[in-house]
């Protein structure tokens, strides 16, 4: 799939980029002291803290990633909505005012407040690094994602772009810049969501997702077919032809057959149907023996790979329609929920030259199927591992939220706990109101024929596209915006974690205020580059699934010790460095071990030594239990910690 | 460089209270969210159950997210009521 870039769209978005550093370089020229960087002064109005709450949250996973999701896979990719905000819940019922009253700069502060510990300084600090570094890998990956159909620029030079900028925004002015870029990114992403939503609905749905002939949508053909006595495949398109040993070798076995036209090759799956067969048209991707890619036969640059979504029969109270016209929401789900989606599986078949083949079939599935959990998790019939899946997954984006460290160092940008918590409460109405809009977003692209299924990422910014290329060009800059920020807060994180935690604090490297600020810009700069070289090597992986790992680190290693800090007063300071380190090891070990990661390794995903991808359900208790039998063994040996 | 709070906080005498006030809030949410992963889970099929003219998957999913916000109202409410009470 290529896309045609639009000046409009390179203007808006060289614009936004300039205007952001414009404001980093004015607001770096009050930002002095070490307060001043790592949290603002303190003195953020908590308003603008909650809607920058949001900038921070609604990152290239939530726009991105989630729509994406939804986009291809209906209601699974909801719940990364519906978890990613009930982890708000963990954060402002139990971690906001804490947080404030013991923190200062990062994460560790909260941590060590009563303990003053090398052991929680080095801990946590690793673990705020990890959690970051597994956070701006998505980023990156959606940033890259993004400067493809905006700018015609390949993926690494997006994630290139990003990474200089944002190190640019960081090593300036620090936290203060990148609260004022946030805030401002969360309230036009609200803003923007909200008007493509209203366009969604306000065209409604059709059968024909041409949208009035003004974007030409590829008609999927289906041919009827026979098997002759002498086994040959007789056609109703007598322009096509196959092969006479069609039903063997890979193809054959897979229920594919390769049909040719006019010298060109399509591949088409092979159905039986109440008269005989059917073949349906699919689309394909092939990768040569010498790692050449061409899609549906021809190159990426030639355009025959084509966009999807569409309804196959849309129906209102029982009724077959061709259209609805404009609805509302309740309207348009209802109407999505009686109607048959074409939706597209995926299979891999291997070439006789060595290389092998993607071939993505239709799947028309019904809309009650689409509205509800199983078309990406397999919890229907689910095994053991299935099930485990599933929960482990929901529980990480439960009990991620609270632990990001990128999130919590926000807390200490406003002047009180009272102002903690009530940004916590418009965080939660913008991103929770944002979630809702995801729905409609992702069911939008699904029914309008834009998804890529290279790479669904695009679909939110592709659905836009198709109300023209300003709406697209702002979302998309948006867009980018969303990648700016939340990697700005990320770094902020990271070089506090670097500069405060590990240099000052663990390795009580004497440093003066403005020494102690050129060490958190330095460090920012060596975290921007790593971020650059990972989103280029994570490339085509969906960046709310990879943001689900991300959750699940911060789950298992921080979450665990921030609890029981606050609530157990048994806990001692060598049991948070046993949960932190716990936590962390197990949760990135069963990662590193699970079978998408072997995918990634170049290997089969069913010999991966660990048959799950999320580790949450094993390392969130595996965490909580060191830290219980840690305290407990440690009771004597350690000073209890001063209350407050 | 030393640890503590970015800027200087008062002594807060509502902190007890909002902290019981959280937790129980907490424990409730927890438990419908909890009964929403199990049903996915445990009996997935459930949830193409018709309620109010939506899957019921749809009308959980969106309730979760509106009952968030809701008691987020009320817990920011009665910890504003509890400073103002016992803060003063």
């Amino acid at each position: 799939m290529i896309y045609t870039q639009s000046p409009l769209a390179i203007a808006l978005f060289v614009s936004f980029v300039l205007f952001v550093l414009g404001l980093s370089f004015y607001l770096a020229r009050r930002t002095t002291s070490s307060e001043g960087y790592y949290a603002a002064g303190g003195n953020i109005h908590w308003f603008v803290n909650g809607i920058a709450f949001a900038g921070d949250y609604l990152s290239a996973a939530s726009f991105l990633g989630i729509c994406g999701m939804i986009a291809t896979a209906g209601y699974d990719g909801f719940l990364y909505s519906i978890g990613y905000l009930a982890g708000w819940m963990v954060a402002l019922f139990l971690v906001a005012e804490p947080m404030k009253r013991l923190g200062k700069y990062t994460f560790t502060d909260a941590l060590d407040s009563k303990f003053n510990s090398k052991g929680i300084q080095l801990a946590a600090a690793i673990s705020t690094l990890v959690v970051s570094m597994f956070y701006l890998i998505p980023q990156m990956v959606g940033a890259g994602v993004l400067v493809q159909p905006l700018l015609g620029l390949p993926h690494y030079v997006g994630v290139i772009i990003v990474g200089i900028v944002v190190t640019l925004i960081v090593a300036t002015a620090g936290m203060a810049s990148t609260t004022y870029v946030q805030f401002m990114k969360g309230g036009l992403l609200l803003i923007c969501s909200t008007i493509l939503v209203i366009g969604i609905l306000g065209r409604g749905l059709s059968t024909d997702p041409n949208q009035g002939d003004t974007k030409p949508y590829h008609d999927f053909q289906t041919i009827t077919a026979s098997v002759a006595g002498d086994g040959s495949l007789l056609l109703s398109d007598a322009s096509y032809s196959a092969s006479a040993d069609w039903q063997s070798g890979h193809y054959g076995e897979a229920g594919f057959v390769k049909l040719t036209k006019e010298g060109v090759e399509t591949i088409w799956q092979f159905k039986k149907s109440a008269t005989g067969f059917n073949l349906e048209e699919t689309l394909f991707v092939t990768t040569l023996a010498d790692g050449t890619k061409l899609y549906n036969g021809a190159s990426k640059e030639e355009g025959k790979f084509f966009p999807v979504g569409h309804i196959k029969e849309l129906k209102i109270d029982g009724v077959e329609v061709a259209e609805t016209g404009a609805v509302g929401p309740l309207a348009f789900l209802k109407a999505v929920k009686e109607s048959t989606v074409v939706l597209w599986g995926k299979q891999y078949v291997k070439n006789d030259d060595g290389g092998k083949t993607l071939i993505y079939y239709q799947k028309p599935t019904t809309g009650t199927r689409i509205l509800r959990p199983g078309l990406k998790f397999k919890v229907d019939n689910a095994s053991g591992t299935d099930k485990f899946n599933f929960i482990s997954l929901m529980l990480a984006l439960f009990c991620g939220t609270a632990a990001l460290p990128h999130i919590l160092i926000r807390y200490y940008t406003v002047p009180s706990q009272a102002a903690a918590r009530k940004s916590t409460l418009v965080a939660i109405a913008s991103i929770g109101f944002f979630y809702v809009l995801t729905l409609f977003m992702g069911i939008g692209a699904m029914t309008n024929g834009v998804i890529n299924l290279t790479d669904n990422n695009m679909s939110a910014p592709l659905v836009a596209l198709s109300f023209g290329v300003i709406l697209f060009s702002v979302i998309s800059s948006i867009a980018f915006a969303t990648v700016l920020g939340t990697v700005s807060g990320l770094i902020v994180a990271a070089s506090g974690a670097v500069a405060h935690d590990l240099m000052s604090n663990f390795l009580g490297i004497k440093m003066t205020d403005s020494g102690m600020v050129m060490a958190g810009k330095m460090s920012a700069v060596v975290v921007g580059i790593i971020a650059i070289y990972l989103g280029i090597v994570f490339e085509g992986m969906n960046v709310s699934f990879l943001v689900g790992w991300a959750f699940a680190v911060a789950a298992s290693a921080n979450l665990p010790a921030i609890l029981m800090l606050l609530f157990w007063k048994k806990t001692t300071a060598p049991g948070i460095t046993a949960s932190i380190m716990v936590g962390l090891v197990s949760s990135l070990g069963l990662i590193l071990l699970s079978p998408d990661m072997w995918v990634r390794y170049g290997l089969l995903p069913q010999d991966a030594p660990v048959a799950f991808n999320s580790p949450a359900l094993i390392s969130v208790p595996l965490s909580f239990i060191a830290l219980v039998v840690v305290s407990l063994m440690t009771q004597n040996s350690m000073p209890a910690p001063v209350e407050d | 460089m030393g640890h503590g709070p970015a800027v200087k906080l008062g002594k807060d005498y509502a902190s007890s209270y909002k902290t019981l006030l959280g937790i129980r809030m907490f424990i409730a949410y927890t438990i419908v969210y909890a009964i929403f992963v199990g049903i996915n889970a445990v009996n997935p099929s459930v949830m193409e159950t018709i309620v109010l003219g939506q899957t019921l998957a749809v009308v959980y999913g969106f309730g979760l997210i509106f009952l968030a916000f809701v008691m987020a109202i009320v817990y920011n409410h009665f910890c504003t009521a509890a400073e103002a009470r016992m803060n003063k």
